[in-house]
């Protein structure tokens, strides 16, 4: 039973700043994604937990113990890489009882927690099979296998399925999920891709230059992006960001975009508290909406704003709509075939429960600030 | 006006046949989109237009001309491929002028230098034009690789995998600006792509290619409502459709497939009863996006996996002995194990013969 915790942990590579004042708990039981483009800090994290890289400042602790000057061997982490690191001329079997033999586990004992991992992985009648026989699905099932076999208190997986084809990607994500569940694990993954981190985290953290930016489960993460970068890294199509500027009145917003006549008026009392809390930042706002909280009608009604169609984008289960609005354009997921041609006349409303401001000099979304 | 025209394009390498039989009309200002596996055909069906390669088989037409014999260069085609090849030490100018210098084009200094302004305008590089190319990001490289083709103004663009190199972000925007800037100027492209999720947003129409061989003409919404066979349907969309071999039972109005069983609705069995082969087998194709979970009546089954993609969820659901994947609304409960029960829309059911994956019933 351990949680993980890192304490104001940095880290230096010469004079690059990787890890900066980082913070981070993870609870028993939890997968945990650390999520972000590359050179983020996201895999000198994880090597640090696991000892393979030292800290230069703070602590990281394991349960009850202070583990940052222990080696790896004494951290209790499995570690699972990329690449799948198997030794090619030992069975998958034998892959998988390496660990055990090298602390003298009993042979009996072996077989064992071996047959109980393969039965969790599916692998047992790949069990005799040299690595060079393997797909490579299997291949990282093996991987995987020989990391839990020793029943770690924590799993440290750096993009362990980055090299599979995107339908075996797809199949191992809910395999992995689901092997956490069922093996009561502590998790720490690492990866660039979005998708794999909504798909399977608990909570995300997301890093850039070092610094983690939001720490949150994957529905917060999405609906209440802290600031622009997070906004723009989760999500697929990305979110809207357009310049605005925004006039308070009595019971609604108008924001105006450059170049757009109409105004789109949004009545919630939420987004109204916020522009109100930061005046200072008004003048310099950034709207943020998701296109599938952008409204499209084929029909003019009241309140919403004429705008026209620029590009359609189908894919196959939705539409994605490039609309002008303005001197800018915003992305609406539309159903499929609903718009017909480009240059078409649409009428758009914003939902305002899934629209954000964000304050254009410090990034900051103004739902954090409130 | 460039349309083109295949007929009977057939290349073979050594024992492999790359591109059997193929034949094909591309239409004038078309976006056409070559879509297929590794190994499918379509980078030889491409080079096989360029000129680079020679068919052993065949005719190509452009505009009408017959151009089997013609040289790459007599074609008037411009190529932009996955890798950039840019030449490294010059500025991204000299790299766009680079084609026009030709002594066989004769074009004044002035007259080069206008191309070059209007076709880094129209690619949104204007403000790098005196970068040396070693120093530009992925998508600015390959914007100028795109810039050095239309500087030409070439009747017919021919680009194989050009955004596969960039990261995922990058290649949602470029997707936007190409599809874009092809209908601007008008010219016909033909673009080789492994990735449907380009094919689908980009293209006009898409031939799909398998083993060599064109298995389905169609635009986006034709390949993907109405695939030719299970391997379109199962090629096409993300997350993939999903295939169960089942048993349809007419007179009980039924099918069955392991422990899966659901009653067909009036008009389903209708379609149904001419197309159905004698023994009722079939494989079953249902899209995620037409599964629903439901109260009471539907089908049986229990949550095996859920992945939360921000606007949707995909559920996959264990039912008598299928995984399903399911596209189910953001914040629906789904639970690992929890029971539920599934229901499909029928008449988006698509049924294929199992042997040869021929869909029965073309919607």
């Amino acid at each position: 039973m351990a949680d993980i915790q890192i304490i104001d942990a940095d880290k230096y590579f010469g004079s690059n700043h990787v890890i900066r004042k980082l913070n981070l708990h993870i609870r028993h039981g939890e997968f945990v994604v650390l999520l972000g483009p590359s050179g983020c800090g996201k895999t000198t994290t994880l090597r640090a937990l696991a000892g393979l890289e030292s800290i230069d400042a703070g602590e990281i602790r394991i349960g009850d113990r202070r583990v940052d000057h222990l080696p790896p061997q004494q951290r209790d982490t499995a570690f699972v890489f990329q690449l799948y690191s198997l030794y090619p001329h030992l069975s998958a079997f034998d892959n998988i009882a390496f660990p055990l033999r090298a602390a003298g586990v009993p042979d009996a004992q072996v077989r064992e927690q071996v047959g109980a991992v393969a039965r969790v992985l599916r692998i047992e009648h790949l069990l005799k099979k040299r690595p060079s026989a393997l797909a490579g699905g299997d291949m990282q099932r093996v991987t995987i296998g020989r990391a839990l076999v020793r029943r770690p208190s924590a799993m440290l997986m750096d993009e362990p399925i980055g090299a599979l084809d995107a339908k075996l990607r797809e199949q191992m994500r809910t395999e992995l999920r689901r092997l956490h569940v069922d093996n009561d694990s502590t998790t720490v993954y690492v990866t660039h891709d979005q998708v794999e981190a909504m798909a399977m985290a608990d909570k995300i953290g997301i890093m850039n230059d070092g610094v983690l930016q939001q720490y949150d489960n994957p529905d917060t993460v999405y609906d209440e992006p802290a600031n622009l970068f997070v906004a723009q890294f989760v999500g697929s199509p990305i979110m809207n960001v357009a310049d605005c500027r925004c006039e308070l009145a009595d019971d609604h917003v108008r924001v105006r975009l450059p170049g757009l006549a109409e105004p789109f008026v949004l009545r919630e009392p939420a987004l109204r508290q916020q522009l109100q809390a930061a005046p200072a930042a008004a003048q310099d706002l950034a709207l943020g909406i998701r296109p599938e909280a952008v409204g499209v009608q084929l029909q003019p009604s009241p309140g919403l704003v004429r705008a026209e169609v620029e590009l359609v984008e189908p894919l196959g289960a939705y539409d994605i709509v490039d609309i002008a609005v303005g001197e800018q354009s915003l992305r609406a997921r539309t159903p499929s075939q609903l718009i017909r041609s480009q240059g078409q006349a649409v009428w758009l409303r914003l939902d305002g429960a899934r629209t954000h401001f964000f304050d254009k000099r410090s990034g900051r979304s103004l739902r954090a600030a409130a | 006006m460039a349309a083109i025209s295949l007929r009977r394009l057939g290349k073979r390498f050594g024992a492999v046949a790359a591109v059997q039989e193929l034949t094909l009309d591309i239409h004038d200002r078309e976006f056409f989109v070559l879509l297929g596996p590794t190994g499918a055909g379509k980078t030889t069906t491409l080079r096989c237009i360029a000129g680079l390669e020679r068919p052993d088989q065949g005719e190509i037409h452009i505009a009408g001309d017959r151009v089997d014999d013609w040289s790459a260069a007599q074609r008037d085609v411009a190529l932009v491929f996955q890798q950039y090849s840019l030449y490294p030490n010059y500025t991204v100018r000299e790299n766009l002028a680079f084609p026009l210098r030709s002594k066989l084009r004769r074009f004044s200094a002035q007259q080069i230098d206008e191309r070059v302004r209007k076709a880094a305008a129209t690619v949104r590089i204007d403000h790098l034009l005196d970068r040396r190319t070693d120093r530009l990001s992925g998508g600015e490289m390959q914007r100028v690789s795109i810039g050095r083709a239309i500087v030409r103004e070439p009747r017919l663009f021919l680009m194989d995998e050009p955004l596969s190199n960039l990261d995922a972000k990058l290649r949602e925007l470029l997707r936007a600006e190409l599809k874009g800037l092809q209908q601007r100027l008008g010219t016909t492209l033909i673009f080789v792509t492994h990735d449907q999720v380009e094919a689908m947003s980009m293209g006009d129409r898409i031939g799909v290619l398998d083993g060599g061989q064109l298995v389905q003409v169609g635009t986006p919404a034709q390949i993907y409502n109405a695939p030719a066979n299970a391997f379109v349907a199962s090629f096409v969309g993300s997350p993939a459709i999903n295939l169960l071999d089942v048993q349809v039972d007419l007179a009980q109005g039924r099918v069955h497939g392991g422990s899966l069983a659901f009653a067909l609705d009036a008009a389903t069995q209708e379609t149904l009863a001419p197309l159905l082969p004698a023994d009722g087998r079939v494989r079953l194709g249902i899209r995620p996006e037409d599964i629903a979970l439901v109260g009471e009546a539907g089908i049986p089954g229990s949550i095996y996996g859920a992945e939360n993609h921000g606007a949707e969820i995909i559920a996959v659901v264990e039912a008598g002995g299928h995984h399903l994947r399911a596209t189910v609304p953001a914040k629906t409960p789904t639970a690992l194990n929890q029971p539920v029960r599934i229901a499909f829309a029928q008449p988006r059911l698509h049924f294929f013969d199992p042997l040869s994956g021929r869909n029965l019933r073309p919607i």
